[in-house]
């Protein structure tokens, strides 16, 4: 009786799978961290895959050389860890054979993966692994969001063309390498424009420290134009309020680790008609943002943050790459991809030699509590 | 009578029976305080506790006050006046807020020689709960609600600080001090990691509790006034948070010279065994001690989060909870006009330290205290006493 059962029950799966295939599938693989320290970064990132995946399988799938595929997204969590990302790469080529991988998340992970990929020539793009190294791993390695010299050097084009700033000063924590990237980037291209970095001060881990009036004394003595406040956005907040209770009347400006709710809340009044920039804005007016956010907004009850918006302009990237590659060969889609130019939420993106994206970054204004799009800066 | 011969002739109340020590008791009572007014008594320990060092080799100290004006001067000299005396601003300000937390690690190590690293959460507890209560206020719109919130915050952070001696630091007194120091480090890690849960991960009873590790603004409870005196800016929140640590401090030294609960206070920390023998409810002055030490971290915890206008996490005291300990090192660990001396010449070394490169401020806490530790092994004003091991 019971074999009879399992015979059927295989028999079942048989037809299931004969139905599934031909319907036609093309695998495509996800890494990110859905547990640890970041995992809210992890869910985000899944969630902007699987948004651009589902209205890519609405609409009947992908055309890939005339034939429609739809679109199988085999996700695997990460943990943070670059061992459990490694492991989920290997599970991923070899056992699902996907043909691409959206991820990882961080950069260590990302780079813990991507040698594999590499080797057995998987395209991989990472949504959000800023380190440098991720994409010299090799040709099959690609990113969509941009790097930190190149945020440095957008805030500093900024303030010297938007701001009018001949001087600026720099405080940032130098036990960050994000944070300390910045600032290294922010001054070499301020002094390239012609401006004068005249502070340069730093402070030692943002966990530790609160008071940071020592530097300021010293920023408002050298007298600048502008602060280029390069923290998260707590210690950015802290350092606004401090700045302020020093007499200091210079606008602010940051970068990405401003990106939050919280800021504006933090820092009230300090913090008020500061800028910085970021990957995208959900004020930005073209038509792709605004459907992408208000269809963010249905299916998960929030407004899409950086992280889902980059996972979500990867699997844009990956699904048009498929289209012009035309076969199901990786060399070809790996070409498609390098051969991007594509409009995408945080941007038009085309890859340079390394796999890096070129475009712009969005410079957001605090206003009324509120974060106010002003407008595209390509340095 | 000499109160120190007290120690030589009696022993522990246990060790006693009962018609003895109180005949003892009797005879000590008549002796001491009913032949002795109470000023000579309060004299008489006043020289034999918390007495300062005499200075004796005073040539020493011109020639580190020399030293000190020197680098003062070269300083005047490379960033100018003005920026001189907003440093010193700046570092007064700082040192405040260490002083109140350096001021309850020396009271309770002072009492029952216990390093309670417990004592920054518990100044962070304060932080919080006055935040929580702060918004009430403000939203009820009361009036003067930074006093309400002040002594608020100092009275609950007292009782959950006696709580904690009872449950933790008692029952380990007369065990070995590593026991209770151990102890200590096991509490303040619960404290931060307990109370850092995120309320929706937690049970019902527990998630009214908890804090959750996310970032909170604090209510601004007094109006933030920017003055500028000849082009040094203070504002109004540094000038109380300096006001307020002045008070207190007068406060604490009022109760602990003048007062007979703070002659009890300086009595349990001279002889234990001699204060049972006097009456003394050792229990109960232990317990006030705690109040009064952690009553100052959470006045401290109060100003602290007034004064940066956030509350980071639950782990937010650890720094301030040990730099406020490096500093009553330095002052000298048991007393307390070197807990207020070791907080302030932290304050502003860190500040004048940050100022010259931005690197340099967490190290020159430690190299002070490496260098002070040095030349003054008990400490700039503690007195040097034989440790039995």
């Amino acid at each position: 009786m019971n074999k009879k059962l399992l015979i059927l029950l295989v028999l079942v799966c048989f037809l299931f799978s004969v139905s599934v295939a031909s319907a036609k599938m093309i695998k495509i693989g996800g890494v990110a961290c859905l547990t640890g320290g970041a995992a809210t970064y992890g869910a985000s990132t899944r969630n902007g895959c699987v948004l651009a995946f589902k209205a890519v399988n609405d609409e009947g799938g992908v055309d890939i050389g005339g034939t429609k595929y739809l679109i199988h997204y085999i996700f695997e969590d990460d943990q943070g860890s670059p061992e459990a990302a490694a492991n989920a790469f290997r599970k991923l080529i070899d056992q699902d054979e996907v043909y691409a991988i959206l991820g990882s998340v961080m950069s260590k992970c990302t780079l813990a993966g991507a040698p594999i990929a590499q080797d057995s020539g998987v395209p991989v793009i990472s949504p959000t692994s800023t380190a440098v190294q991720v994409t010299r791993t090799g040709d099959y390695i690609f990113r969509s969001c941009f790097l930190d010299p190149f945020q440095g050097a957008v805030v500093a084009t900024f303030s010297y063309n938007d701001l009018k700033a001949k001087t600026a000063a720099v405080i940032f924590d130098n036990a960050n390498d994000y944070t300390k990237g910045l600032a290294e980037a922010f001054r070499e291209s301020f002094e390239k424009l012609g401006g004068k970095v005249v502070a340069y001060e730093s402070f030692t881990d943002e966990d530790k420290t609160t008071d940071f009036s020592a530097q300021l004394t010293n920023i408002k003595s050298a007298n600048p134009d502008v602060i280029f406040l390069d923290a998260y956005y707590s210690a950015a907040a802290l350092m606004a309020k401090q700045a302020r209770g020093l007499g200091i009347t210079v606008p602010f400006v940051g970068a990405d680790g401003w990106d939050s709710a919280e800021f504006p809340k933090l820092g009230g009044e300090a913090v008020e008609g500061g800028y910085f920039c970021n990957h995208y804005s959900p004020e930005d007016p073209r038509p792709i943002v605004q459907n992408f956010v208000s269809k963010y907004t249905e299916v998960y009850g929030a407004t899409p943050d950086a992280l889902a918006t980059l996972a979500y302009d990867a699997a844009l990237i990956l699904i048009d790459s498929l289209e012009r590659a035309g076969s199901l060969d990786r060399a070809a889609i790996r070409d498609a991809i390098a051969a991007t130019n594509l409009e995408c939420v945080s941007g038009v993106i085309t890859f340079d030699e390394y796999g890096d994206p070129i475009k712009k970054a969005a410079v957001i204004k605090v206003e009324n509590g509120k974060f106010v799009f002003q407008k595209f800066v390509q340095p | 009578m000499d109160i120190k011969s007290i120690s030589t002739t009696g022993h522990c109340k246990k060790q006693c029976p009962v018609v003895l020590y109180t005949e003892i008791e009797k005879i000590f009572f008549k002796k001491l305080g009913k032949n002795m007014t109470k000023k000579q008594l309060s004299d008489s320990i006043n020289n034999n506790i918390l007495t300062y060092n005499k200075l004796t080799n005073w040539k020493k100290y011109v020639f580190i006050s020399v030293i000190i004006l020197f680098f003062l001067f070269l300083y005047i000299l490379s960033f100018g006046t003005q920026a001189f005396f907003q440093q010193l601003v700046n570092g007064i300000q700082l040192g405040s807020i260490y002083a109140l937390i350096a001021l309850g690690y020396t009271m309770i190590y002072g009492i029952i020689r216990l390093i309670n690293f417990a004592h920054g959460d518990l100044f962070m507890f304060g932080a919080y709960i006055s935040c929580f209560l702060g918004n009430y206020l403000i939203a009820h719109n009361f009036s003067y609600p930074f006093i309400v919130v002040l002594i608020f915050s100092m009275v609950v952070t007292a009782l959950l600080g006696m709580i904690i001696e009872k449950i933790a630091y008692k029952p380990l007194r007369f065990k070995p001090r590593l026991a209770a120091l151990i102890t200590a480090l096991g509490v303040s890690l619960f404290l931060e990691n307990f109370l850092a849960l995120s309320p929706q991960n937690v049970p019902f009873p527990l998630n009214k509790i908890v804090f959750g590790p996310k970032f909170i603004p604090f209510p601004a409870l007094i109006a933030e006034k920017t003055y500028n005196i000849s082009g040094i800016t203070i504002n109004n929140i540094k000038i109380l948070d300096v006001v307020v640590t002045i008070i207190l401090m007068i406060a604490l030294q009022y109760i602990v010279k003048k007062t007979m609960i703070g002659k009890a206070m300086r009595a349990v920390a001279f002889n234990k065994d001699a204060c049972l023998m006097m009456g003394i409810n050792i229990d109960k002055i232990i317990s006030i001690t705690f109040g009064i030490g952690i009553s100052l971290a959470a006045a401290s915890g109060t100003l602290y989060a007034l004064t940066y206008g956030q509350l980071q996490s639950p782990y937010l005291g650890i720094w301030p909870g040990l730099k406020a300990f490096i500093a009553a090192v330095l002052g000298g660990i048991g007393s307390i006009p070197g807990a207020m001396l070791g907080s302030y010449v932290m304050g502003i070394s860190e500040t004048f330290a940050t100022s010259i490169n931005s690197n340099f401020g967490y190290g020159i806490a430690f190299v002070i205290l490496i260098v002070v530790l040095i030349f003054k092994p008990a400490g700039l004003l503690g007195k040097f006493t034989k440790e039995k091991v």
